[in-house]
């Protein structure tokens, strides 16, 4: 794997310590076919095409925010169509890549729209659960009580109100053929199973978490630590859904089976400046709430992977 | 070879083009009075007439960015449209024509909401119309149909790779059956030639990269560029009109003039009007009145220099815009009066609004415009047929 073909290269502005550039890396080592890479606008996009200078190496296009699937399938259409004419010979595979907030928020409806007419591509989604390109704004993937520019700590509100929504289940929900959650910590997870999404047959989606250093509020060493340590406390548990069935898989599964411990979320909000404001006493009812929630969560997933 | 007429309306016309052109992609979202495009090119692809990858999809957002990616992926790639549908591509029009996406739309013109209202009028056509896009018009079922697969030529071209909107009047035109000469499938074939992609993203050992951020060193250059494509789309437009002549023997010009040579006073308009307009013409020369009409078949690039041409010497210029600037000039009038600037002498210049939300606009009421400038009752804004 470390000998395959560099199609992101070194020398991208991407921020120290950012997850994206890892999960992208890793997501196209998980397949020897060529790709062609659609990417949603966002901190991804603007750190690896500043003109006149590009880190790709393989064919790439953005087009705007909301709209990645939609772009990757438009990639996809004109390869169907050539294909059949015999202008193009080569399996290629398609795979977009865009934030949370050109996920969960303004490209969900593209998204949606793609799966549906089962174009033959993989969406990434890399969450870094706000939008941190235009300087840490909440998105619909924000945690609750995260502090962001639009969601900010007050004295009356404790940052983000409302948990998150949960992605990845809406989009098993579309009954396409491979969804999964994946960390980047967790090489040999992400690339197997995103190994899985690019051979599929029809749409695969792959969400990501992605540590964010300057929207968390971390050190940028303590980027895959952090990985971890989302999954370990279930905030992001790793499995799959392949063709409806769910499966647990690395850590997550371990938890499942007992063999690994279920860490409680304080120590993932402590680890995180972004969270700071909540270890005050006036919000503990709100922890409580949190843990209460990601607990209800982690059960009824572990429900549907016995089903 | 011979061609036998037909009885078509204009969005079956559109449809028909495309069967013929065979397009690789065609992406697109159904909205009235556009629909019967992608219903009837539905048809085909469901029988098997056409080889084109077809997609519908979730939103015109959706449409008009899969036909952006498939035109960069290097597929001859078509969609259409109308109205508040061309608004909600509008951030996607701007990305079209900076990418250089020489894709072809089919704009069936019907007005912007609100109020709702499904009839013709500009509204969108105008709305869009600094979007960087090649725009042409059609006075009838018979040049929609034309535009549609001359739109190609125009945008594919070596000098242009800009995307086109083909334009024709929503109901007037989309849904009015005409008669109509199609042109033998072979010839449309041959006139439109083989796509030859440009710098494709599925030539996959020639990786490139599309959509790059651009910093304020290199964007006002990269628009410039595309102001020498518009630029250099006259020239092709023309060629392109003459190369279109030879196989039908239908003769186009930037701006078709009616009746202007002798006239004293004449009208500018777009669309099925210039047709009622010519009706009007010809029943106020009968009654002696020097009277003509011109329409910029192509509007964007703006062919100023024909403009001006066309209106010298005139006595008065009635200017009419199927849309209403609130708070402003209606843009073919500002369009006419800026390329007029040039003239020693610049004619008398009224703006008439008309037609908006589909008021028909016919020959009576047509009559008025030429009546009201010969009378010296035109005033400086006329709102034709408004009932206050």
């Amino acid at each position: 794997m470390s000998k395959s073909p560099t199609r992101l290269t070194s020398g991208h502005r991407l921020c120290a310590g950012c997850g994206e550039g890892i999960i992208v890396r890793q997501v196209l080592m998980a397949t020897d076919k060529p790709v062609v890479v659609s990417n949603a606008t966002g901190c991804f996009e603007v750190s690896t095409s500043i003109y006149p200078y590009t880190a790709w190496n393989v064919p790439w296009i953005h087009t705007a925010f909301g709209n990645a699937a939609a772009t990757c399938a438009g990639t996809e259409a004109a390869y169907q169509a050539l294909k059949r004419q015999g202008k193009i010979k080569e399996d290629v595979r398609f795979v977009a890549f865009a934030g949370d907030g050109g996920t969960y928020d303004i490209g969900f409806q593209a998204l949606s729209g793609a799966l549906e007419r089962g174009h033959q591509m993989m969406y990434v989604c890399m969450n870094n659960e706000a939008y941190m390109n235009t300087g840490i704004q909440r998105s619909g993937a924000t945690a609750l009580g995260a502090s962001t520019t639009t969601s900010p700590a007050g004295s009356v509100i404790p940052g983000k109100v409302g948990y998150p929504k949960d992605l990845t289940m809406i989009v098993a929900s579309h009954n396409i053929p491979y969804v999964a959650q994946v960390s980047p910590h967790n090489w040999r997870d992400m690339i197997a199973k995103c190994g899985k999404g690019f051979e599929c047959k029809g749409p695969a989606f792959i969400n990501a978490m992605s540590p964010c250093p300057r929207g968390w509020r971390t050190d940028p060493s303590d980027t895959i630590a952090l990985a971890l340590l989302s999954v370990e406390t279930c905030v992001w548990p790793l499995y799959e859904v392949e063709n409806g069935n769910y499966r647990l898989t690395a850590e997550s599964a371990k938890i499942a089976e007992g063999k690994l411990a279920k860490r409680p979320l304080t120590d993932w909000l402590n680890a995180q400046g972004r969270f700071k404001h909540l270890m005050k006493d006036k919000w503990r009812d709100l922890i409580e709430d949190a843990q209460a929630d990601i607990d209800k969560k982690w059960e009824r997933l572990q429900k549907l992977c016995k089903l | 070879m011979e061609h036998k007429d037909i009885a078509i309306n204009g969005d079956s016309a559109i449809a028909m083009a495309w069967k013929q052109i065979n397009p690789d992609v065609c992406a697109a979202y159904p909205i009235t009075p556009q629909t019967i495009i992608v219903e009837r090119f539905s048809d085909y692809v469901a029988d098997g007439e056409v080889s084109t990858e077809f997609v519908c999809t979730e939103s015109e957002h959706s449409a008009l960015t899969l036909c952006i990616a498939s035109a960069a992926a290097g597929a001859r790639t078509v969609t259409a449209t109308a109205s508040v549908g061309l608004g909600y591509m509008w951030e996607m029009l701007g990305i079209a024509s900076g990418l250089r996406m020489p894709l072809t739309m089919a704009v069936s013109n019907r007005t912007l909401s609100a109020p709702i209202n499904i009839h013709c009028d500009h509204g969108d056509a105008m709305a869009s119309r600094d979007a960087g896009w090649l725009m042409i018009f059609a006075e009838n079922v018979q040049e929609a149909y034309d535009n549609a697969i001359i739109a190609l030529r125009i945008a594919e071209h070596k000098d242009v790779q800009l995307p086109m909107m083909t334009c024709l009047d929503g109901f007037i035109l989309t849904h009015a059956i005409e008669r109509m000469t199609p042109i033998d499938t072979h010839d449309v074939k041959e006139f439109v030639g083989e796509y030859k992609p440009v710098y494709p993203l599925l030539d996959l050992k020639n990786p490139v990269t599309y959509g790059v951020m651009d910093s304020p060193d290199f964007f006002y250059e990269h628009r410039y560029q595309m102001k020498m494509a518009m630029d250099a789309a006259l020239d092709v437009t023309e060629k392109v009109f003459k190369d279109f002549a030879k196989m039908t023997g239908r003769k186009y010009s930037l701006v078709e003039e009616y009746k202007c040579d002798d006239a004293d006073y004449v009208a500018v308009c777009l669309g099925s009007t210039f047709g009622t307009m010519k009706a009007t013409v010809d029943i106020l020369r009968k009654e002696g009145k020097k009277v003509g009409v011109m329409m910029p078949r192509l509007y964007r690039p703006l062919p100023s220099k024909d403009i001006a041409k066309a209106v010298k010497g005139k006595k008065g210029v009635a200017v009419m815009d199927k849309f209403m600037t609130l708070g402003g000039y209606s843009p073919l009038y500002e369009d006419v009066v800026a390329s007029a600037v040039c003239l020693d002498k610049m004619p008398e210049m009224y703006s008439y609004v008309y037609g908006l939300g589909g008021r028909d606009a016919r020959v009576d009421v047509l009559k008025t415009v030429f009546t009201d400038m010969i009378d010296k009752k035109a005033k400086k804004v006329n709102y034709l047929g408004v009932k206050l």
